[in-house]
C-alpha cells in the first residue's frame, strides 16, 4: 500500500501530475482554436475586402452609395455650398469635435467618403435630409451634417470614415 | 449494484440547491462513487472512448454545419469552400469524416467485447438491445452523412441504399419515392438527409443516456463474468481508477485517431467521392463506407431482391435476440472453451464478409459470400443454442477478489514477490 507523503516534500508524482496536465493543456487548447477560429471571416470574405470605385459617374450634388464589405458607403460628390457649410463651424461646438479637413482627402474636399451606417444603433441615414442637409437617420432621428458629423440626435459619434485612397482623380479602393 | 452515493454538499447554497434538484449527487453516484469492478480490462475503456466520439462527432458537425449548404447545385462546391476557405475547415472535415469511422472502430470493438464475455446475458438483455438500437442509429446517421458531400459515391450510394426499400412487395416503389421526395434521389433528398442527419446524433445520445443508465442499474459486466457479490472486496469506486483509466485508453485512441487526420485523412474515404454527383453515371466499382462491408457482402451473396434485403436485415436484427438464442449461463468466453473457438471463428467470418463486400460481386467471391453468410447465421441460430446444452464450462473463481488475487498470486510465482494483501492498484508516488 501507498503511504502517505508529507505535503511539505515535492513528489516524483507531483511532478508527474503538473507535467501530464500542463501537456494535456496545450493539447487541448490547440485543438479549441481551430474550433475558434473557423468562425472568424473565412478566405472568401477575405477575398472581398477591397472596393474600388470609379467617381466619374457622379454628379456634382450626388450622393452614390456602394458595398464594402457588405456595408453601405456613402460617396457624397459635395457642391461649394455644401463644403462652405462644413467648413464654416465652430468644431468646439460639436459633439464629437472634427474639422471638416480631417474629414476628406487634402485637395480632394468635394469628395466626401463615409461608411453609412448611423453611430447610433446601425441604421442607413437618408442623404440630403434633415436641418443640416447632410443625412437624417429614420430610425431614431440623428441628423448629420454635410461632413457626415453628428448634430442632433442620439448618436454619440460621426459617420466613420473607411480607409480608402484615390489611385487617380477619378478612381478610389476602399480598403 | 446502485453506488450508495453518500454525497453531502458542503456550502449552504449547494445544500439549498441539492436538496430541491440533486444533480450533484447524481453526478458523484455515477462518475465517482459508483463500484467498478476489480478486474476490467482495457476491452472496458470503450464506452468511455465511444462517448467521447459522439461528442467530437456533435461539435465538429455542428461547426460543418454553419459552413454548409444543403442545396444540391451548390452542396459539392460548399465542401470545397469548407476545406479550402473557411479556417481550419479541412481539419474539421477530416476529424468529422475520420471520426465516423473511428467511431465505428470504437464500436464495433465495443461490441465485439460484449460477445466475448457475455455482455448481453441477464440481468444485461436490456443494456444489450439499447446497444443494437444505438448501432442501427450510427448507421443511419454515417449513411445520411457521407451523402452530404454530393459526390459521385453519395449520389450513387444514397441510390442503393434508398432502392433497398423497393425490394418490399407492392408498396415498395411509393416508398422510395416518399423518400426521395421525386423520381430519383436529388435535391429534396440531400435536404432531408441533413435534417436527419442533424436530428440523430441527438436521439443517440439520448439512447446512449438510456444505455449508460441500464449500465448504472444493473452493474458491469467484467472479464470473469462473475457478480459484484462484496462492494467493498470486489469493486472499486470510479474516480480515480476508471476515470484515470479512460482518460489513458482515450488518449491512446486519439493518437490513432489523429495519426488518420494528419498522415492518411483519406484513406477510409473513396476518390470517387471528389467527383460531383452524375445522375447519368454510375462509377465502375461502387462500395460502401468499410463499417457497412460486411452487410454489403450479406446483400450481394442472396440471389434474390427481397431475399438480399430481409438477409441483410436480419443479420443486424439477429443481435436483439442474441441473450435468448445464447444457452449458456457462463457469461465469459474465459470460462467457455468451445464458445472461445467459435468466438474466434465467427471474428474471422465477420472481418472476412467484411473482405468479400469490398471485392467485386463475381466468380468464387460470391460463392465465398455465400458460405460466409450462411455461416454467420448458423452461429447465432444454431451453434449458440446447442453449445449451452453440450459445453462443459472450466471452474469459475467464486468472487471478483479471488480471481484478481488468483491472477496476482500466479505472476508473483514467476515474478518478484509481492506484499500481502496487494490487491489494491496502487504503487508507492
Amino acid at each position: 500500500m501507498a503511504h502517505t507523503e508529507t505535503q511539505d516534500t515535492t513528489t516524483r508524482r507531483d511532478f508527474l501530475y503538473i507535467a501530464t496536465g500542463a501537456v494535456g493543456a496545450v493539447g487541448v487548447a490547440g485543438m479549441v482554436w481551430p474550433f475558434v477560429s473557423q468562425m472568424q471571416p473565412d478566405a472568401s470574405v477575405l477575398a472581398l475586402s477591397t472596393t474600388e470605385v470609379d467617381l466619374s459617374p457622379i454628379a456634382e450634388g450626388q450622393i452614390v452609395t456602394v458595398q464594402w464589405r457588405g456595408k453601405p458607403i456613402f460617396i457624397s460628390h459635395r457642391t461649394p455650398e455644401e463644403i462652405k457649410a462644413a467648413e464654416n463651424v465652430d468644431v468646439a461646438s460639436l459633439r464629437d469635435p472634427q474639422p471638416d479637413s480631417a474629414r476628406v482627402k487634402q485637395g480632394k474636399d468635394q469628395w466626401l467618403v463615409v461608411i453609412g451606417i448611423c453611430t447610433h444603433l446601425g441604421c442607413v441615414p437618408l442623404g440630403h435630409q434633415g436641418e443640416y442637409h447632410g443625412w437624417f437617420c429614420p430610425c431614431h432621428g440623428s441628423v448629420y451634417d454635410t461632413s457626415g458629423r453628428i448634430r442632433q440626435g442620439p448618436a454619440p459619434l460621426n459617420l466613420e470614415l473607411p480607409p480608402y485612397n484615390f489611385v487617380s482623380d477619378t478612381q478610389i479602393v476602399i480598403g | 449494484m446502485e453506488g450508495h452515493s453518500t454525497y453531502q454538499p458542503k456550502g449552504k447554497v449547494a445544500q439549498w440547491f441539492e436538496s430541491r434538484l440533486p444533480i450533484m449527487g447524481l453526478m458523484h453516484s455515477s462518475a465517482v462513487a459508483y463500484p467498478v469492478p476489480k478486474n476490467l480490462n482495457y476491452m472496458w475503456t470503450f464506452g468511455a472512448i465511444l462517448t467521447f466520439m459522439l461528442i467530437c462527432q456533435i461539435v465538429s458537425g455542428v461547426v460543418l454545419a454553419m459552413h454548409y449548404v444543403a442545396y444540391a447545385p451548390v452542396s459539392f462546391a460548399r465542401v470545397e469552400h469548407i476545406m479550402r476557405d473557411v479556417n481550419y475547415g479541412w481539419l474539421i472535415r477530416y476529424v468529422h469524416a475520420n471520426g465516423a469511422s473511428m467511431f465505428f472502430v470504437a464500436v464495433y470493438i465495443h461490441i465485439f467485447r460484449g460477445l466475448y464475455y457475455g455482455s448481453y446475458k441477464a440481468p444485461r438483455e436490456v443494456l444489450w438491445i439499447l446497444g443494437v438500437i444505438i448501432y442501427l442509429l450510427m448507421m443511419a446517421t454515417a449513411f445520411m452523412g457521407y451523402v452530404l458531400p454530393w459526390g459521385q459515391m453519395s449520389f450513387w450510394g444514397a441510390t442503393v441504399i434508398t432502392n433497398l426499400f423497393s425490394a418490399i412487395p407492392w408498396i415498395g416503389e411509393t416508398i422510395v419515392q416518399w423518400l426521395w421526395g421525386g423520381y430519383s434521389v436529388g435535391d429534396p433528398t440531400l435536404n432531408r438527409f441533413f435534417s436527419l442527419h442533424y436530428l440523430l446524433p441527438f436521439m443517440i445520445a439520448g439512447v446512449v443516456g438510456l444505455h449508460i443508465w441500464a449500465l448504472h442499474h444493473v452493474g458491469q459486466n467484467n472479464p470473469d463474468g462473475i457478480d459484484v457479490k462484496s462492494v467493498a472486496k470486489d469493486t472499486v469506486p470510479f474516480t480515480p481508477y476508471a476515470t484515470i483509466k479512460d482518460v489513458f485508453a482515450t488518449v491512446v485512441f486519439l493518437i490513432f485517431f489523429s495519426w488518420f487526420i494528419f498522415y492518411i485523412p483519406n484513406y477510409l474515404g473513396h476518390s470517387d467521392n471528389y467527383i460531383p454527383a452524375n445522375p447519368l453515371s454510375t462509377p465502375a466499382h461502387i462500395v460502401p463506407e468499410w463499417y457497412f462491408l460486411p452487410f454489403y457482402a450479406i446483400l450481394r451473396s442472396i440471389p434474390d431482391k427481397l431475399g438480399g434485403v430481409l438477409a441483410m436485415f436480419s443479420a443486424i436484427a439477429v443481435l436483439v435476440f442474441l441473450p435468448w438464442l445464447d444457452t449458456s449461463k457462463v457469461r465469459s468466453a474465459k470460462y467457455r472453451p468451445l464458445y472461445r473457438q467459435f468466438f474466434w471463428i465467427f471474428v474471422v467470418v465477420a472481418v472476412g464478409l467484411g473482405y468479400l463486400g469490398s471485392q467485386p460481386a463475381e466468380g468464387g467471391y460470391v460463392i465465398a459470400s455465400r458460405i460466409l453468410t450462411a455461416y454467420y447465421f448458423i452461429h447465432f441460430l444454431i451453434i449458440l443454442p446447442l453449445l449451452g446444452l453440450v459445453e462443459k464450462p472450466k471452474p469459475m473463481p467464486p468472487t471478483i477478489a479471488d480471481a484478481v488475487l488468483a491472477k496476482t498470486a500466479k505472476a508473483s510465482a514467476g515474478g518478484a514477490p509481492v506484499m500481502a494483501g496487494a490487491a489494491a492498484p496502487e504503487t508507492k508516488g
